[in-house]
């Protein structure tokens, strides 16, 4: 039965789909304006932030009006929990795409460092994450969620490899100290864009099986335990 | 020197609840203006005042005995069948006019104030008379004038697809929800601007109550609805604004959402959460 205050929950739903494609197009624009050297992209890509806040704060709005009014229990509950939580997530990488940005247009003026390595190979990655883990939000595939958990440690393994790389640069040419440090930053930011990619990954397993595999093993597994209640911590 | 003299009566006490702020888009239809209501002696309700805003729906919320009962009674002056029940202080006005004028034809009142009951209550008719009894009793005879009635109530009420086919089968054969539903198409079949509810999911069970808080959302497109409730979710759900009662006192009287997230007043965060009541 339908009933007159499901399109909030649509809109709700929507209005996450949509923050979470404006958090992917602010990295894969600042991740343009640092190889571009592009300085008035990195602006547009700072001012845009502000939006995606926007969204965050809308999306709060939305869930606190629906659990006070509307009383969601079950699936309805989880994607109201697990909405607040995503957005966050997306609000957060908002900020470190910003951060990207900033550090773009910092170097953008300096001598080019050619020390980007694996740089776009982890936006890269760290943005299919991103975009597979919000498939599962209108999907509801746990599997897919699992393969998104199971992608972090590549993109871990990517940042430690270019900090190594980048200390002993610094090393050899302290005068590159500067741009290298930026370069780890960014570096760092893309690794914690896949860190709220797992989490945001971690929240679509809870909405759709009501398992909350956080600070576990589970996410590892192939099979998940049956659904319904929570591993013992 | 001479001691003050106490004035010989009580200064009225202030109103305790603020008064809502009021959306320009809807103006006041019912002003409930400084009411006090007695059943004879015993004074049920204290310095009532709120305005009630036209094509919205406003729930009355409060532990039983609050008076929420009585305040809707007095909406269509159901209260005047109550021997020594009367409005002792105060106006109540509809549309500007004082509705306990002694000028006022009560009958009028109630085709423009309809009433639905805690337990439905159909005529022991069929369908189709129940939904015309109100106009045949007005004189109204012309059978395509009452089928257009009875086919625009029944789809106002989302019964028709339900019942089209039986509308001369009794009333008193149909379900609990449909019953009610048919209760709510009787009331707007004589057109009221304003329909009272005073606990009309009760006694109804989940399905038929969502039915009826459908259909509560679909009406206010046209009519101003009042609904007296003890189940909050219920108010939370179907209503713009809510008021909350306690001991036959106004407590609180806002927006719905300010009022189940943060109301203003202690008494209704508690009677809210469920810590009283």
């Amino acid at each position: 039965m339908k009933r007159f205050f499901d399109a909030e929950l649509e809109a709700f739903r929507s209005h996450i789909l949509q923050m979470g494609e404006r958090a992917m197009d602010q990295t894969r624009l600042a991740m343009k304006a640092l190889l571009e050297a592009d300085i008035a992209l990195a602006d547009k890509v700072i001012a845009a932030d502000d939006e995606i806040d926007k969204l965050e704060v809308q999306i709060d709005d939305e869930a606190i009006r629906y659990m006070t009014l509307r009383g969601p229990v079950a699936s309805e509950l989880r994607l109201i929990v697990v909405g607040m939580k995503a957005s966050h997530d997306l609000e957060r990488v908002g900020d470190e795409a910003t951060g990207i940005a900033r550090r773009s247009r910092k170097l953008a003026i300096e001598p080019p460092l050619e020390l980007y390595g694996d740089l776009p190979r982890m936006s890269k990655i760290a943005l299919e994450m991103l975009r597979d883990a919000l498939d599962c939000f209108v999907q509801e595939d746990e599997q897919k969620a699992l393969s998104v958990i199971r992608r972090d440690p590549e993109v871990d393994n990517l940042n430690r490899a270019l900090y190594r790389r980048l200390t002993s640069y610094m090393i050899e040419k302290p005068d590159t100290i500067a741009r290298a440090l930026e370069l780890m930053f960014i570096s760092k930011s893309l690794e914690r864009i896949a860190d709220h990619a797992t989490n945001i990954a971690e929240e679509m397993v809870f909405l759709s099986k009501g398992l909350d595999i956080r600070h576990s093993d589970i996410g590892k597994q192939d099979i998940l335990p049956t659904s319904g209640s929570n591993p013992p911590v | 020197m001479t001691e003050p003299v106490a004035p010989s009566v009580a200064p009225r006490p202030v109103a305790v609840a603020p008064a809502a702020p009021v959306s320009p888009a809807n103006r006041a239809i019912i002003e409930i203006d400084d009411v006090d209501f007695n059943y004879g002696a015993s004074r049920a309700l204290h310095d009532i005042t709120l305005n009630i805003q036209e094509r919205q729906v406003t729930a009355f919320i409060g532990p039983s005995g609050c008076g929420k009962s009585t305040l809707l009674r007095c909406l269509n002056r159901m209260n005047d069948l109550i021997d020594g029940a009367h409005v002792s202080a105060g106006q109540i006005r509809i549309d500007g006019v004082n509705i306990n004028d002694p000028r006022v034809d009560v009958i009028e009142l109630r085709k423009r104030v309809g009433m639905v009951f805690q337990k439905s209550n159909p005529f022991p008719k069929s369908i189709y008379e129940n939904i015309t009894y109100g106009l045949r009793i007005q004189g109204q005879k012309n059978k395509s004038r009452l089928d257009e009635v009875v086919e625009r109530s029944l789809r106002g009420a989302a019964l028709w697809d339900e019942v089209k086919d039986r509308l001369h089968e009794s009333a008193l054969g149909m379900s609990g929800g449909q019953q009610q539903r048919l209760c709510i198409a009787r009331a707007i079949a004589v057109e009221p601007e304003i329909i009272l509810m005073d606990e009309p999911c009760s006694a109804l069970d989940p399905i038929a109550t969502a039915k009826v808080e459908e259909l509560i959302h679909g009406l206010k497109k046209q009519y101003t609805i009042v609904i007296v409730t003890h189940n909050m979710q219920q108010a939370a759900r179907c209503s713009d604004r809510t008021a909350f009662f306690y001991l036959g006192k106004l407590i609180e009287y806002a927006d719905t959402r300010t009022i189940f997230m943060n109301p203003a007043n202690p008494q209704t965060e508690a009677y809210v959460s469920g810590r009283f009541g």
